[in-house]
C-alpha cells in the first residue's frame, strides 16, 4: 500500500493508505480526526470540508494520495488552544448551529470565503454556501454567523 | 432572575465541542476490535427470493461472517413491531409481519436482504458485491392510485386491495347535513408530496456484545434510546432490558427520522453477539434514501362549506395515505388521530368528517416527519380556506378573523375531540400581518408587475397538538406506549446538579435550556449545571423527543423532581436554622427564616444532605437526588400565523421568497435565541416541501430521486432571512406553561407558500398547482 505524508493542523504525519482511500476516510479513521464529517456520497452537502494548501475542500472529493506534502487543516486545528478562532465564537454567538454536523463543514467553507472577502454580503454568503447543505437553522443564522465572523476576523488582522 | 435563568438567551452550552470539532456521533465511535457490516439490499421493489448464494463472498478477504433472512427466521426472533393500532370502520389495521432481514420476498427498493461482516468497511463493501441473491421480479404497486387500482400487485397477501385500514373521525351524514344549508362551498383537491427528511447526519449504529456480563451494547442515531431499547428487546431480539444498553451520543439531527426502530440496529446486535466483535454500520447517503422512513405522501379532497357571510359551517375532508411496504413504528397514527383531529384549526368550523384509507405500496415505509400528521391538516385547512376567500371575494385575512376560536372561548372543545388549551390567534395574526406589511402588499404588486413579475401573498394560520401526550388518552387511541416523561435531579454535595433527562437533544439544545430552569429554580450558575441524555444506562427512564414534546412533558419532568428537591432541601434548611419547615422560604438560592435576616444558602444544604452530622436522621434519609414521571394532562396547542409573499418570473417559473414573517404563540418561552432557530429551521423544511422537495418513484418503485443531485434539499440561496417573533399565552396545564416550538415552521410554511404562489398565479388563470412548485411547474401552469 502507499505511504502518504501531508502535514495535518501543523503537524507532520504519514500513514499507509490504499489507492482509493480518500482523504477524509485518512483524516477521520486513520487520524481519528473525526470533527470532519461524511454527510452524503455525492459531493454536495459539505460536512467534509477542510482546507487543503489554504483553500476550502471537499475532502470526500481527494483522495489521500493526491495530498502529498499537502498542508490540510481540519476543524480541529482552528481553536489557538482554549482560544476559539473568531469564526467559531461567532458561530457561538449567533446560534448558527443545532445538531452540529454540518458545523465543521460550514466553519471551514466560511472561512475560505472572508479570507477572499473581508466584508461579504448576505447575498454573497448565500451564494457562497451553495455546496454546504445545513437540515436544522434554515440558514439564517449560519448567514448572520459568517457575516459577523469575516468582521471579527477583518477587525483582528486590523488590530 | 439569574442572568442564565429563564427567559435568556443563554449562548449553548453544547456548542463548544461541535465548533471544535469534538462532538461524537455513532459514526465517529471506534470499539476495540470493530468489525464492519454492510448490507445487501434489494435492487427491486417486488420480488421473491429464490436463493440467496453467499459461498463466493464468504470466500473473500477479510470477511468474519455473512447473515442472511434464513439466518434470522432460524434463530426464531421476531420482526419489528408497530406501536400504535388503529382501529378502522372494519375492524383493527392490517398488520403485516415485517422480518429485519427478508427470507422470501422483498418489498422495496432497500429492503434488506443479508448483511455482510468483515474487518474494515471496505472489505464489506466488496463482499456484499459478491452475495449472489436470485431474484424473481413482480410488478410492483408504487403508488397511492396504482395500489387501490383494481388488480394492482399486492404488497402483503394479508391485506387485501393494499389496505391497512379505512378510517373515518366524525358522523358523515351530519356534516353533509350542514353543507345542504350553505351559501357556498369550496372544493379542493391536493397532494402533499412525499418527503425524505434527510438529517444531515446519516444513520449509524455499533453494536458490541460483552461475554463476561452478558450485556449487549447499542449506540445508535435515535432520538428515543430507552424505546429503542424496548422495541428491539422485548420484540424483536426477545433480550431482557437489564442486560441491554441503548445509547444516542451526538445525534445529528432527526426530524421524526429517528423516532423508529430500525432493521439495521436489531440485526447488528444480534450479529454481535454471533461473532463476539462490536460491528459498526454507517449509512450512505444513497442507502438512507430508500431506507430512514419517509414523510406526508398524501392525496386529498375537501369540501368546506360557508354561509353567505363567510362563517364555515362544515368540512369534509377524504384522504388516502401512504404507509409504503412495511408499518414503521408509529406510522398508523400520523394521517388519522395527529391528522383528522387538527382539521378544526383556528376555526370554529361545527361539524367536521374526515375519512382516511392507509395504502401499502412497494416504496419505503412512511412516518412522522417533523411535523407528522399536523403539517398534511395545516395543509388542507389553510389551502381551503384562503381559497374560499378568494372565491367570495373576501381578504383572507378577513375571512380568517371571522372564523377564529375567540381568545376568551378556551379551554374550546372542537369537533374533532381536542381540547385547545388556550390561544389568541387574533393576536398573532394581527403580529404576523404587521411585520410582512400586508397592507403595503398591493403597492408592492404594481411595482413588482411594472417589472413583469407576478407577486403573491399567502397567509397559514396553523395549529399544531404538541407535547405528546396524556397516556391514557393516546392508549384508549391505539398507542402501545405510554408518553409521559423523566428526569432525575441530582444535587451533588458540593451543590452542583447533573439532570438526567429522557428526552434527546440532537440540535434542540436541551443542554442549556433545561440547565436554563435548574439555574432559575435552584439558583445555581449555569455552568454548575450538567444535563445527561441519551444513555439507557444512565437515565432512569425516558420516552424521547418527538412531538415537540421536551420542554412541556420532559421539562415539566424536570420542574417536578426539581418541586421534590426544593420541599426537601427546606426540611434540611429547616433542621439547620432550627426553624419550623412551613417559615422558610427559597429564593436565588438562599434558604430564608420568614420575617428574619437567618439564611442559609443552597451549596450547604446540599452538602449537609451528603454530610448528614446535624441532620433529622430520623425522619428524612441523606441525599439531594429526586426523580420525577410526569404525565400531560392534555396536548398543547402551539399556533400563529406565517405570512409569505413571493414573486414569480413568468418566463422562467422560478419562485423567489421575497419576505417571511412568522408570528407563534408557544406559551412561554425559556430560551428565545434557540426558539427562534428552531422555527427558521422549520420553515426552511416547509418552504422546501412547497417549492423544491419532493420524492418522485416510477411506476416500476424505482426511487428517482434518490441522492442530492436529484432531491432538491433548500440551500442558503433558496431562501431569505425571515422575520419571526412570539406571543405567549401560557399553557394552563403544566407547570412551565410551556407549548413546544420545534415543528411549528414545517407546519405552517408550506401553507403560507403555496398561497402566496396560487395569489401570484391566480391572475393568470392558474387555479392548481401542487408542490413542489418547482420553476418547471409554474412554467407549465402558465403555458398550458
Amino acid at each position: 500500500m502507499p505511504t502518504v505524508n501531508m502535514n495535518v493542523n501543523g503537524e507532520a504525519v504519514s500513514g499507509e493508505v490504499e489507492a482509493r482511500t480518500l482523504l477524509v476516510q485518512f483524516l477521520r479513521e486513520q487520524l481519528r480526526l473525526t470533527g470532519t464529517h461524511v454527510g452524503c456520497d455525492t459531493s454536495q452537502c459539505g460536512a467534509c470540508v477542510v482546507h487543503v494548501n489554504g483553500v476550502s475542500a471537499k475532502s470526500c472529493t481527494m483522495l489521500a494520495v493526491q495530498c502529498e506534502g499537502a498542508d490540510v487543516t481540519t476543524i480541529e486545528g482552528l481553536a489557538d488552544g482554549d482560544t476559539l478562532h473568531p469564526m467559531q465564537e461567532a458561530f457561538r454567538d449567533n446560534h448558527g448551529l443545532q445538531c452540529g454536523f454540518c458545523t465543521p463543514g460550514m466553519i471551514m467553507s466560511a472561512l475560505d470565503l472572508a479570507n477572499r472577502n473581508s466584508a461579504p454580503s448576505e447575498q454573497q454568503v448565500r451564494d457562497w454556501l451553495e455546496g454546504n447543505i445545513c437540515r436544522c437553522t434554515g440558514y439564517h443564522n449560519i448567514v448572520k454567523s459568517i457575516m459577523a465572523g469575516a468582521r471579527a476576523m477583518a477587525a483582528g488582522q486590523g488590530g | 432572575m439569574p442572568k442564565d435563568g429563564i427567559g435568556a438567551s443563554v449562548k449553548r452550552k453544547e456548542d463548544y465541542r461541535f465548533i471544535t470539532g469534538q462532538g461524537a456521533y455513532t459514526d465517529d465511535i471506534d470499539r476495540p476490535g470493530q468489525a464492519w457490516a454492510v448490507f445487501v439490499r434489494s435492487p427491486h421493489a417486488h420480488a421473491r427470493i429464490a436463493s440467496v448464494d453467499t459461498g463466493a463472498a464468504a470466500a473473500m478477504p477479510g470477511v468474519v461472517k455473512i447473515l442472511t433472512g434464513a439466518d434470522y427466521a432460524a434463530d426464531g426472533l421476531g420482526g419489528l413491531p408497530c406501536g400504535w393500532q388503529v382501529t378502522g370502520k372494519d375492524g383493527p389495521m392490517v398488520e403485516p409481519p415485517h422480518p429485519p432481514l427478508a427470507a422470501d420476498r422483498v418489498r422495496h427498493v432497500g429492503d434488506q436482504v443479508a448483511v455482510v461482516i468483515a474487518n474494515s468497511a471496505a472489505e464489506a463493501r466488496d463482499a456484499a458485491e459478491a452475495v449472489a441473491v436470485e431474484y424473481e421480479p413482480l410488478a410492483a404497486a408504487a403508488s397511492i392510485d396504482a395500489a387501490l387500482s383494481p388488480g394492482a400487485p399486492q404488497v402483503h397477501d394479508e391485506a387485501p386491495g393494499n389496505l391497512c385500514y379505512d378510517w373515518e373521525l366524525g358522523d358523515k351524514a351530519d356534516v353533509d347535513g350542514a353543507f345542504a344549508g350553505a351559501h357556498h362551498v369550496t372544493r379542493i383537491e391536493l397532494v402533499n408530496n412525499r418527503l425524505v427528511p434527510n438529517a444531515m447526519e446519516p444513520r449509524a449504529a455499533v453494536a458490541e456484545y460483552d461475554r463476561a456480563t452478558r450485556e449487549y451494547t447499542l449506540y445508535t442515531t435515535s432520538q428515543n434510546p430507552h424505546v429503542i431499547r424496548l422495541l428491539m428487546g422485548a420484540f424483536v431480539l426477545q433480550l431482557p432490558e437489564h442486560r441491554l444498553r441503548v445509547v444516542a451520543p451526538d445525534v445529528g439531527g432527526g426530524f421524526g427520522s429517528k423516532i423508529f426502530h430500525y432493521a439495521e440496529e436489531a440485526i447488528l446486535t444480534w450479529a454481535a453477539g454471533k461473532v463476539a466483535r462490536p460491528i459498526k454500520w454507517t449509512a450512505e447517503r444513497a442507502e438512507s434514501f430508500v431506507t430512514d422512513a419517509h414523510g406526508r405522501d398524501h392525496v386529498t379532497v375537501a369540501e368546506l362549506a360557508l354561509d353567505a357571510d363567510g362563517r364555515f359551517l362544515g368540512l369534509k375532508v377524504d384522504t388516502k395515505a401512504n404507509m409504503g411496504a412495511y408499518l414503521s413504528t408509529f406510522a398508523p397514527c400520523v394521517p388519522t388521530y395527529l391528522y383528522a383531529t387538527l382539521l378544526a384549526g383556528q376555526y370554529t368550523t361545527p361539524k367536521i368528517w374526515c375519512g382516511v384509507q392507509a395504502v401499502f405500496t412497494h416504496t419505503v415505509p412512511v412516518d412522522a416527519y417533523r411535523g407528522a400528521g399536523r403539517p398534511e391538516a395545516t395543509f388542507v385547512v389553510e389551502r381551503i380556506v384562503e381559497t374560499a376567500a378568494h372565491e367570495m371575494g373576501i381578504d383572507p385575512a378577513e375571512l380568517r378573523r371571522r372564523n377564529f376560536v375567540p381568545s376568551d372561548a378556551f379551554p374550546y372543545q372542537t369537533p374533532v375531540a381536542l381540547v385547545y388549551d388556550s390561544g389568541d390567534y387574533e393576536g398573532t395574526l394581527a403580529a404576523a400581518l404587521a411585520d410582512a406589511d400586508y397592507d403595503g402588499f398591493a403597492a408592492r404588486r404594481a411595482e413588482a408587475e411594472s417589472r413583469g413579475k407576478l407577486r403573491g401573498i399567502g397567509l397559514s394560520a396553523y395549529i399544531e397538538a404538541c407535547g405528546i401526550a396524556p397516556s391514557a388518552v393516546v392508549g384508549s387511541l391505539g398507542a402501545r406506549a405510554g408518553l409521559y416523561e423523566c428526569g432525575e435531579v441530582r444535587v451533588h454535595p458540593t451543590g452542583s446538579v447533573t439532570f438526567f433527562t429522557g428526552t434527546h437533544s440532537h440540535g434542540q439544545g436541551h443542554e442549556t435550556t433545561f440547565a436554563q430552569i435548574i439555574a432559575e429554580r435552584l439558583g445555581v450558575d449555569i455552568d454548575a449545571v450538567e444535563v445527561v441524555h441519551g444513555d439507557t444506562s444512565k437515565i432512569p427512564f425516558g420516552m424521547g423527543t418527538y412531538g415537540s414534546r421536551s420542554l412541556a412533558v420532559g421539562g415539566s419532568a424536570l420542574a417536578r423532581a426539581l418541586d421534590k428537591v426544593e420541599t426537601k432541601a427546606k426540611r434540611i434548611a429547616a433542621h439547620l436554622m432550627e426553624a419550623s419547615e412551613a417559615d422558610i422560604e427559597f429564593a436565588d438560592g438562599q434558604f430564608t427564616v420568614a420575617g428574619t435576616d437567618r439564611s442559609v444558602g443552597f451549596g450547604d444544604v446540599a452538602l449537609t444532605a451528603y454530610v448528614p452530622h446535624n441532620y433529622p436522621i430520623e425522619e428524612l434519609e441523606p441525599g439531594l437526588d429526586e426523580t420525577a414521571y410526569y404525565d400531560p394532562a392534555n396536548f398543547t396547542f402551539p399556533a400563529g400565523c406565517h405570512v409569505c409573499e413571493v414573486e414569480i418570473d413568468p418566463d422562467t417559473g422560478a419562485v423567489e421568497i421575497v419576505n417571511f414573517a412568522a408570528s407563534d404563540d408557544f406559551g412561554n418561552v425559556i430560551n428565545p435565541m434557540i426558539v427562534e432557530g428552531q422555527v427558521h429551521g422549520g420553515i426552511v423544511q416547509g418552504v422546501g416541501q412547497a417549492l423544491l422537495e419532493g420524492c418522485v418513484y416510477g411506476d416500476d418503485g424505482q426511487l428517482a430521486t434518490g441522492s442530492y443531485m436529484d432531491y432538491t434539499m433548500p440551500r442558503a440561496d433558496d431562501v431569505p432571512s425571515f422575520t419571526v417573533s412570539t406571543r405567549t399565552t401560557p399553557c394552563p396545564h403544566n407547570p412551565l406553561g410551556a407549548k413546544g416550538c420545534g415543528e411549528a415552521g414545517a407546519i405552517a410554511a408550506p401553507a403560507a407558500v403555496m398561497n402566496a404562489v396560487h395569489d401570484a398565479l391566480g391572475s393568470r388563470g392558474v387555479s392548481r398547482i401542487d408542490m413542489p412548485a418547482t420553476p418547471a411547474r409554474v412554467w407549465q401552469a402558465l403555458n398550458a
